[in-house]
């Protein structure tokens, strides 16, 4: 649902001219230092970025999950970094306090992830749990009014930059199930936290990703987001939808800049006395890069239109983010393939890319996880 | 102080403009518009001001058709605080244009204008010159710094081979360059808040001015198509093509 055309045009202008004239051409900037440069995270400060999610009550801007597909594919055509800085305060990193939170978490917490001041992370996934969220292993015991955490979480994205985390963790050891588990709002500062260092890997530099480990670390009561223990793995699931689509947007806005990329390099490279974009070989990989492409973001608005509409379907959201994210990988595969031996070289954008991309097959739910989903749901709907 | 910025809508900067078939002028259909780039620094530099206390109030006036509402938009997204189009879909030359502003100005009573220098459109250049001369106020063309010195303001202008700094009492008109600031991106918040703030819809008639085109165009042209260059293969050829085919050395 778009609730304004005229003001989301403009929003989507301005989005469309920053990622032009600020973020692509700091990409390799990022890369170099391995960080997103703070004046670019500044500027996305005071643009109001992240808080975009946010209802407008509580300062943010309060877009619909149509509007937020739209704005993600814009961003989507920069560097994946970008996108992660505010990817956790828009999406899983609040959107448990938004879905679920007390009336009285939402006005303590919220303004300040609107406004960009707390950058907030999300601490699901365990050294053993990964896929199989519901065995986490993290307690939370009751301790008079406060909660005593201990267990370490891996994988953590922004975990040294935020100043609250969404954390599940297991009230009830006894419940070794999802019924078990409950979600927190912990500050950065409660002794026992502690962030590990970043951890190397394949692509995305400049978006680290941290193990954070609590030690005895005490929250207080009143932090149990929505108040009542055991609801953390369902709030945790809600909050992924939304992100699976918002994770189904960023694919489409990467597969729509390599495609630029593709058929700007096919245009100018010449071979054999002619442009090679002129090779019908060629012709085919841009024709379906551009047709998976194309497929994605309709299936992606099709499915926030649904979405913001409270048709919650979240076989089809599945199939958005399987669809999206495998999509992205080929359309990275074919981007290199039309660049031939450039395309290996880091000097040009597609081999960053085709590193970035490969993350979107795995987290918020692997491919196969993905797939699974949308098969239970379609066999769960025809046997009721 | 109040601040009066005008704005242009205009072909936006990123698109290759095609001129018509009939060579009347350039084709806007289906084109994508937004705010004169030069008027974007003009409308920084007013929030500038207003951000240092130096100024109370931004009103953005723009003349143009509905559309140029969005425009308006834009500038009341920045900071403007209120804005004004006198709207028409006729082609409005730049003496019509300062005849409006100087309507406006009478009925505002701004102590500063500022203009783009130019519209990257039909790059004029006239109206900030034309207003000045209509109001009888000192102008400060091609600004790259504007510095509220006492009651007046000191303008540095970028001239042929340097800079040249003016003192000029206010009310004054001033055309920004270039370089005198960045604009700001605006916020997301205050892009939605702008469609909150005053917009006043005018037409010429209100403020009496008769805009009939002074001017006539006789036809518009794409400009030569660029030749393929040559490569050469010694210095000593080159030297030789720019002394005896070029002429330039």
């Amino acid at each position: 649902m778009i609730r304004d055309q005229e003001i989301f045009n403009q929003l989507r202008d301005t989005i469309r001219r920053f990622v032009n004239e600020r973020l692509i051409p700091a990409e390799d900037r990022v890369v170099e230092d391995n960080a997103v440069p703070a004046e670019i995270l500044r500027e996305m400060r005071e643009m109001g970025l992240y808080g975009m999610t946010v209802p407008e009550e509580y300062g943010g801007l309060g877009l619909t999950t149509e509007e937020e597909a739209y704005i993600i594919m814009e961003m989507g055509r920069a560097s994946p970094a970008f996108r992660s800085k505010i990817g956790t305060n828009n999406g899983i990193g609040s959107q448990g306090i938004v879905i679920d939170g007390t009336p009285e978490q939402k006005a303590r917490f919220l303004p300040k992830v609107a406004a960009g001041e707390y950058v907030a992370s999300f601490a699901l996934t365990e050294p053993d749990a990964g896929s199989d969220a519901a065995s986490i292993r993290t307690t939370a015991i009751l301790d008079g009014d406060e909660y005593v955490v201990n267990g370490t979480k891996r994988y953590i994205t922004n975990a040294a930059d935020a100043s609250i985390f969404t954390l599940m963790a297991r009230t009830d050891p006894s419940n070794k199930g999802a019924g078990g588990v409950s979600a927190f709002i912990v500050e950065k500062n409660s002794p026992g936290l502690t962030v590990g260092k970043p951890n190397r890997k394949m692509g995305q530099a400049g978006a680290n990703v941290y193990d954070v480990i609590f030690e005895d670390c005490r929250v207080p009561a009143a932090n149990l987001i929505g108040g009542v223990p055991g609801q953390g793995f369902k709030t945790a699931m809600k909050t992924l939808d939304r992100g699976r689509l918002h994770i189904s947007a960023l694919c489409v806005g990467v597969s729509q800049r390599l495609v630029e990329e593709s058929v700007r390099y096919a245009i100018d490279r010449k071979q054999f006395g002619q442009a090679i974009a002129e090779f019908q070989l060629i012709q085919a990989m841009l024709a379906d890069s551009r047709t998976e492409s194309y497929a994605a973001q309709c299936m992606v608005l099709d499915a926030a239109r649904n979405y913001d509409a409270g048709n919650r379907n979240v076989g089809d959201i599945a199939a958005c983010k399987y669809f999206a994210s495998e999509m992205v990988g080929r359309v990275a595969d074919r981007a290199v393939q039309i660049h031939g031996g450039a395309g290996y070289m880091s000097e040009y954008a597609v081999e960053r890319f085709y590193r970035d991309v490969r993350i979107f097959r795995i987290y918020e739910g692997t491919s196969q996880i993905q797939q699974l989903l949308i098969a239970r749901n379609l066999i769960k709907e025809f046997r009721a | 102080m109040k601040i009066l910025v005008p704005v242009k809508r205009v072909i936006d900067y990123n698109v290759k403009a095609r001129v018509k078939a009939d060579k009347t002028g350039v084709d806007l259909a289906n084109v994508k518009m937004s705010m004169n780039p030069f008027d974007e620094i003009a409308v920084e530099e007013a929030i500038r001001k207003k951000e240092a206390g130096q100024a109370e109030e931004i009103i953005a006036v723009s003349i143009g058709p509905a559309q140029a509402q969005e425009t308006l938009r834009t500038a009341l997204a920045m900071g403007a605080d209120r804005a004004i189009l006198i709207q028409t879909d006729d082609i409005v030359e730049p003496l019509a244009v300062a005849k409006l502003l100087k309507a406006v100005v009478d009925a505002e009573q701004p102590g500063l204008v500022i203009l783009g220098k130019q519209a990257i459109d039909d790059d004029s250049n006239q109206t900030g010159q034309m207003l000045a001369a209509l109001l009888g106020w000192p102008q400060g063309t091609f600004a790259s710094i504007v510095k509220v010195v006492g009651d007046g303001i000191e303008v540095t202008r970028e001239v042929d081979g340097g800079l040249e700094t003016v003192a000029l009492t206010l009310p004054a008109i001033v055309t920004t360059d270039l370089r005198l600031n960045e604009p700001r991106y605006a916020s997301l918040p205050n892009i939605m808040k702008a469609k909150k703030k005053q917009l006043d819809v005018k037409t010429a008639a209100d403020y009496g001015v008769d805009i009939s085109p002074r001017l006539k165009t006789l036809k518009v042209e794409e400009p030569a198509k660029r030749a393929g260059g040559i490569k050469v293969k010694t210095i000593e050829e080159l030297v030789d093509k720019l002394k005896n085919e070029a002429g330039v050395i």
